[in-house]
């Protein structure tokens, strides 16, 4: 049960859009339609759910505070944390192009959805962001980290997905000028945000 | 191209000539970062809940991007153009730490406010998308002009959205190293038999958004070229 509370509070309670505007850059950007939005959201669960363990494992054995001591006692004092952000985006970036390449090798179908998307998401804070929360709230295991990467990347798919299907609909409707494209969009997730908060305070 | 070359001295440019100048004007409104770019929005948003938060995050973001500019620039001709992701990230991590380090030295408690959203400087699209557009195509000096006029255009936005944010919902201003200054009387309250109660609807994460929209719709309804179809 664990696991799934874990997951469901990644969708709804703490969804990386709408409680911490994580990756807010590119949901602005790329969600003008619905097609391309899924695109980018499928990836960024893939990439969240490769790089949160791979990120977990690099802090738990390398980086916290006699993290070191499997390798000899002595390092039991060392704490290389301060290294901590130079090493998960130098992850993020390395895997994002492992990422791409496999893809775009083995699964060409999927390279064709994705493809375009993968280079963005180097950049995305939701990525990196992932990586930060999970190092803040210390998960037990390495199955809770993929747990909590896998349901923030749903969270963010599901947000991004949402916004594309209204804009899509509002285009249609009369939106004062000064406020199209842009402006409506911030408000919309603002609204969006709100109901979210519905969501708080649950506990599975 | 000049047409004659051999007599001409390369003229130097004085410091506020009107290139540097524009390049220090333009990100303040015409094509703010956040307003106008869509570039570092996610920090922008999510630490506006207090002025002095917003303040150290403004600073923060200048230090790195005017480093990250410089630097860049410098070594413009020398990164490869395939692993410039990696450079550029691994030049603004090495930054970033350095504020964070000084952060928690310095200022623990605004530190622990701002919880991951210092690392997040790094992925702040902001400064890798002036560094790509920018940096890697100009001199040192005018990268620090540049470099500067969008720090200071993301810094407005995020001042003025936590003045908005704490007033309406804290009734109070706060600056680092003064901590929260109360300017309306207690006895004003609900609480303390008053008319007035603070909106907390401002200090959660959604008005942010809200906030922002309504400078976007007051900027673009003074500047009507700035209009989207």
């Amino acid at each position: 049960m664990e696991y799934f509370s874990i997951f469901v509070k990644g969708i709804f309670v703490e969804n990386m859009i709408f409680a911490y505007f994580l990756g807010m850059c590119s949901y602005l950007a790329v969600s003008k339609t619905v097609k391309t939005a899924n695109g980018l959201g499928l990836a960024v669960i893939f990439v969240l759910g490769i790089t949160v363990p791979i990120n977990y494992l690099l802090e738990n054995y390398v980086l916290k505070e006699g993290a070191l001591s499997w390798l000899n006692p002595d390092f039991a004092t060392v704490d290389l944390s301060f290294l901590s952000f130079i090493m998960f985006i130098a992850v993020i970036a390395s895997m994002v192009q492992l990422v791409e390449m496999i893809v775009e090798k083995f699964a060409p179908a999927l390279y064709g959805a994705l493809g375009i998307f993968l280079p963005l998401i180097a950049v995305n804070c939701s990525i990196l962001g992932g990586a930060l929360f999970m190092q803040e709230r210390q998960y037990p295991s390495i199955g809770e980290a993929t747990t909590f990467g896998l349901g923030s990347g749903v969270g963010w798919w599901l947000a991004i997905v949402a916004i594309a299907a209204i804009r899509e609909k509002i285009r249609y409707s009369n939106v004062p000028a000064p406020l199209q494209g842009l402006g409506i969009t911030y408000i919309i997730t603002g609204l969006m945000g709100i109901a979210f908060m519905s969501f708080m305070g649950i506990e599975i | 191209m000049s047409t004659d070359n051999s007599v001409a001295t390369p003229k130097r440019e004085s410091l506020f000539s009107k290139k540097n100048r524009r390049l220090l004007k333009d990100p303040l409104s015409d094509s703010n970062p956040i307003t106008i770019q869509v570039l570092g929005i996610c920090s922008a948003l999510a630490i506006t809940v207090q002025l002095q938060q917003a303040v150290i995050m403004s600073l923060s973001v200048l230090f790195v991007m005017i480093g990250a500019n410089v630097i860049v620039s410098l070594l413009r001709n020398l990164i490869p153009d395939r692993i410039r992701i990696i450079v550029q990230l691994v030049i603004i991590a090495s930054l970033v730490i350095i504020v964070d380090e000084v952060l928690k030295a310095y200022q623990p408690d605004i530190s622990e406010k701002l919880s991951v959203f210092v690392g997040l400087i790094i992925t702040n699209c902001i400064i890798m998308g002036r560094l790509e557009a920018f940096a890697l195509a100009n001199k040192p000096g005018p990268s620090v002009f540049d470099a500067i006029g969008n720090a200071m255009g993301y810094a407005w936005v995020l001042l003025v959205v936590s003045i908005v944010r704490e007033i309406f919902g804290s009734g109070a201003i706060s600056l680092p190293g003064m901590g929260q200054v109360k300017f309306l009387p207690q006895d004003w309250f609900v609480s303390s038999g008053g008319l007035y109660e603070n909106n907390n609807l401002m200090i959660l994460p959604p008005m942010a958004l809200v906030v922002v929209g309504i400078i976007i719709w007051i900027q673009r309804s003074r500047n009507e070229a700035l209009i989207e179809d």
